[in-house]
């Protein structure tokens, strides 16, 4: 049966040298089951090592975890992967890893903290995942879709780290399945100004417990999978985006 | 001033093969992020940038511009080069910085 399920798609954990420590995967889960949010998008800078545990406080918490990542793109362009399990986001890591220079500089960027689902620090990530990977947005895109993911080109209305931002406007023939849009602008607004050719989420891209949930896309599905939100975001047999 | 002169006298490589040698150049835009280019770039002027995705020639041609320098020795994506050529949009090379290059054509555009 169909039913509105409430998404934010695009949230950060203390993974993220940018968010706060407190981001926790299991403070996440706790903060959407409080706030009514049905659907979690776990996107961490170029890295994917704490889906796992959301995915697991995530089940404690009747909230569903859909694991992923925000990727940097040589242009600097931010991607959104969201897949339905951990092992093809790891892949994708994989992937990533392999083409991002670099080492984090905690007292600059902050820390990266890997925890599990009990709120234990397992460890601190070493990369530069602030940094830009060596892929392109192409090669980022593809890399998603062949992993069978849902590719978002993030914050599209932000002036940095933006598809639109960086070049200009949406590349012909990239096969996009959304556009994201910040909480820094209305959906009415965003349809004024770029005239979208995808559909338009939005989403929190919280760095901070209270941001989470701040904006969110509700999707008419029967569940929180990839292929439901796909046939959502495509309009097909009964699924849509619900405002 | 010419295209063409500009090119001689900064020691600008052709990464096209065609460079549009006789479009006069009004000025110079320098930048990455094409959004930027798109709102403030001017009919003939030359761009310089180290961004390299096809979408670089869509700004080109829709403001008009003279030509685009890459710098620091970056190469063109291969889509890129096959879209410019196909497009007759002038992209140009040098190993300099976006600083160094920004200087030398300010200059001699000044004071030719």
């Amino acid at each position: 049966m169909l039913r509105r399920y409430q998404a934010d798609l695009h949230v950060h954990t203390c993974l993220s040298p940018c968010a706060d420590v407190k981001m926790s995967p299991l403070a996440i889960v706790k903060r959407a089951q409080t706030i009514g949010v049905d659907i979690l998008g776990i996107c961490d800078h170029n890295s994917a090592e704490n889906a796992p545990a959301a995915l697991e406080a995530a089940r404690r918490h009747g909230v569903s975890v859909l694991p992923g990542m925000e990727v940097t793109s040589a242009e600097e362009v931010h991607i959104l992967a969201l897949f339905d399990a951990p092992e093809p986001a790891r892949e994708l890591q994989e992937t990533v890893y392999r083409h991002l220079p670099g080492e984090n500089d905690e007292e600059t960027f902050g820390m990266q903290v890997v925890a599990n689902a009990d709120d234990e620090v397992l460890g601190f990530n070493q990369r530069l995942l602030i940094g830009a990977t060596t892929l392109r947005v192409e090669e980022i895109v593809e890399a998603i879709l062949s992993l069978g993911g849902l590719t978002i080109a993030a914050h599209i209305d932000r002036e940095s780290f933006s598809l639109i931002g960086q070049l200009g406007f949406v590349p012909d023939d990239l096969p996009l399945d959304a556009l994201e849009i910040s909480p820094g602008i209305s959906h009415d607004e965003a349809v004024r100004r770029y005239a979208p050719s995808l559909p338009l989420v939005q989403s929190s891209d919280a760095h901070k417990v209270e941001e989470i949930g701040r904006c969110r896309t509700g999707f008419l599905v029967e569940e929180a999978s990839i292929e439901e939100i796909r046939k959502a975001l495509e309009e097909k047999e009964g699924r849509r985006i619900v405002r | 001033m010419t295209l063409r002169e500009v090119v001689e006298r900064l020691g600008l490589r052709a990464l096209t093969s065609d460079v549009a040698g006789d479009a006069e150049v009004t000025g110079g835009y320098t930048g990455d992020l094409l959004s930027d280019v798109m709102a403030n770039g001017r009919p003939g002027n030359i761009w310089i940038t180290m961004q390299t995705h096809q979408n670089i020639l869509a700004v080109a041609k829709i403001k008009d511009l003279a030509g685009i320098v890459l710098v620091n020795s970056r190469r063109p994506d291969k889509e890129t080069v096959w879209k410019a050529d196909k497009e007759n949009v002038t992209v140009l090379g040098t190993n300099e910085s976006a600083f160094r290059l920004s200087g030398r054509l300010y200059r001699l555009l000044e004071d030719p």
